[in-house]
């Protein structure tokens, strides 16, 4: 792996799939002419985030025209961006789609949807069930999207499956302002946790966050990517739209690997025996 | 350092951005807003004069024959600062065409109609203006319920409602607003000598420190009891709080159909923009 990844940190108008493409095929067009490989949009890009009743009427097939666009110029650059997938039997899930070689090749269907404090997303969308792996011609990427890299399941699962780059597309939003931090304190935490995520997994971290205001909802952007040492290569601050590149290799991830030797000493079938224990134990306890 | 000090170059920042994003995406570029002479509103006229442009920023006074001459000497204080464009407005005959005939003399009901009143003129001016009213209620004053229902508490857009009066204060001397304003006793000054502190019968400062714990950090009674709080205090509070929601949130509607607005008819307001 070799390859200049750009990360967009853009502002979606809510609803409006039409201009938000628009602005996708704009800016991965421009990338691609600037020799990027990869561009990376945040979590739902083409919808907005807090669709409610719209994330209905905003679903697509996979086939829709819509991606179609992304499609076609994924000849030129690979793309991932996000929307409302509308699966074969009905289900509506909060999708990333990754777009290369003029055609989509992976869709990740968010596992953890949040639904708590002011998130409601198992309200109106299906779950996922899987942490699958990206061939990319650029290299093995795994997809988190946003909650779902709070949970060490699917962080694990591309690590134990040899992920170059975890993609972290997020619509986190811009919270707690006390005197006690610098800055917003979730943009805090996201940063310590894609610090440590970078450093437990030895691989390339890239977060992409949005920015602008939702119903006076701020989302914190601050996307950034941090390189398998933990030390970021790349970030976007504040809270304009904007974009920036990071160049992932092979190399540097033999040499995080080489002098810290995690995988190679990493047990997963002891993990596999306590998730079998876990299973045949039951979740709750009996009520007695 | 008290645990609801905020940075409020942050804060400032994030509020700027909030006015000009929400007022554009409803495709506005104009603000107005009601000055009172008290912190809150000289608060977000500042804010909205940053995000916007003060010749954008319409600040309206409006004093009735009884206000405390000092509200409306601070409220031009805050305009003239700023540089934003000026209306005055005296309410007096407004209020007094339906008072006086209707002899309305309790005073929560003749402060009401003075808020009712100058939430009239802020909404028709702001026809005339081309702009989009700015609130100044702040969370402080939107748990307790301490506001009038469509009258100061009617807004299209409210910078402050997440702040609490302790996070205000800091915000007004981070903005450099007068002294003066920054300095007096809060007053609704809806009655001569009325303070917000005397009619609450408690301090915003302990309020603050109360609710912070309530509302943002979840203590139960129990736990605000063995903080230090005084009991009765606490339950006087919580109780307000419970009170008032009514006017947080929009009317109730009565179900009928399959898709009801704001129960199964869900969108935001910003749906389309």
């Amino acid at each position: 792996m070799d390859c200049r990844v750009t990360l967009a940190q853009t502002n979606p108008v809510l609803g409006d799939v039409r201009s938000n493409l628009t602005e996708h095929l704009e800016i991965a067009s421009d990338v691609a002419k600037e020799g990027s490989d990869v561009v990376l949009f945040p979590e739902l890009s083409l919808t907005g985030y807090f669709l409610k009743d719209m994330a209905l009427e905003l679903a697509l097939p996979t086939s829709a025209p819509a991606l179609g666009g992304l499609a076609r110029l994924s000849r030129d650059i690979s793309i991932g961006a996000g929307f409302v997938e509308r699966s074969r039997e009905g289900r509506i899930y909060n999708a990333y789609g990754f777009f290369e070689n003029g055609e989509l090749v992976a869709v990740h269907r968010k596992v953890h949807l949040v639904s708590y404090g002011m998130f409601e997303e198992s309200r109106d969308l299906a779950a996922g069930e899987r942490f699958r792996q990206i061939e990319s011609r650029h290299g093995r990427f795994g997809v988190l999207l946003c909650e779902d890299f709070w949970h060490l399941g699917g962080l694990y699962a591309h690590f134990v499956n040899d992920c170059d780059a975890i993609l972290v597309p997020s619509c986190a939003p811009a919270r707690g302002a006390e005197a006690s931090v610098t800055g917003f304190s979730s943009a805090r935490t996201w940063e310590s946790m894609l610090d440590a995520a970078a450093l437990f997994t030895q691989t390339f971290i890239v977060y992409v966050d949005r920015v602008g205001f939702e119903d006076g909802v701020a989302f914190a952007g601050g996307s950034r990517v941090v390189d398998p040492f933990g030390v970021e290569i790349a970030k976007i601050d504040g809270l304009d739209p904007g974009r920036t590149e990071a160049r992932l290799t092979t190399s540097a991830l033999h040499r995080a690997r080489g002098v810290t030797p995690l995988r190679r000493d990493e047990k997963p079938w002891v993990l596999a025996g306590e998730l079998e224990r876990h299973r045949a134990r039951g979740d709750a306890e009996e009520v007695s | 350092m008290s645990r609801l000090d905020i940075q409020p170059e942050l804060v400032c920042d994030l509020l700027v951005r909030f006015l000009r994003e929400e007022l554009h995406s409803a495709g506005f570029s104009r603000a107005i807003v009601g000055l009172s002479g008290g912190v809150d509103s000289a608060v977000s006229a500042s804010l909205s004069a940053r995000a916007l442009g003060a010749e954008n920023t319409l600040s309206v006074l409006m004093p009735y024959r009884t206000s405390n001459p000092e509200s409306e000497a601070h409220a031009k204080l805050v305009a003239e600062g700023l540089g934003t464009p000026t209306r005055r407005i005296d309410i007096s005959k407004m209020v007094d065409g339906y008072v006086e005939p209707e002899v309305v003399n309790d005073e929560t009901r003749r402060g009401n109609v003075m808020a009712r009143c100058r939430m009239t003129v802020l909404y028709d001016l702001s026809v005339d203006w081309g702009g989009l009213v700015v609130g100044t209620s702040n969370k402080t004053e939107m748990l307790l319920g301490y506001s009038t229902q469509w009258g100061d508490a009617a807004h299209a857009v409210n910078p402050l409602g997440d702040l609490y009066k302790h996070q205000v204060y800091q915000l007004a001397r981070y903005l450099e607003l007068p002294p003066e304003v920054i300095d007096k006793a809060p007053s609704a000054d809806l009655v001569a000598g009325q303070t917000d502190e005397a009619d609450l019968g408690f301090t915003y400062a302990e309020a603050d420190e109360l609710l912070y714990r309530m509302v943002d950090e979840r203590f139960d009674a129990e736990e605000l009891v063995a903080e230090g709080f005084d009991r009765e205090f606490v339950r006087k509070v919580a109780q307000r709080v419970v009170r008032n929601q009514y006017k947080r949130i929009p009317p109730v509607i009565a179900k009928l159909s399959r898709r009801t607005i704001n129960q199964d008819f869900r969108y935001l307001r910003d749906w389309g923009k």
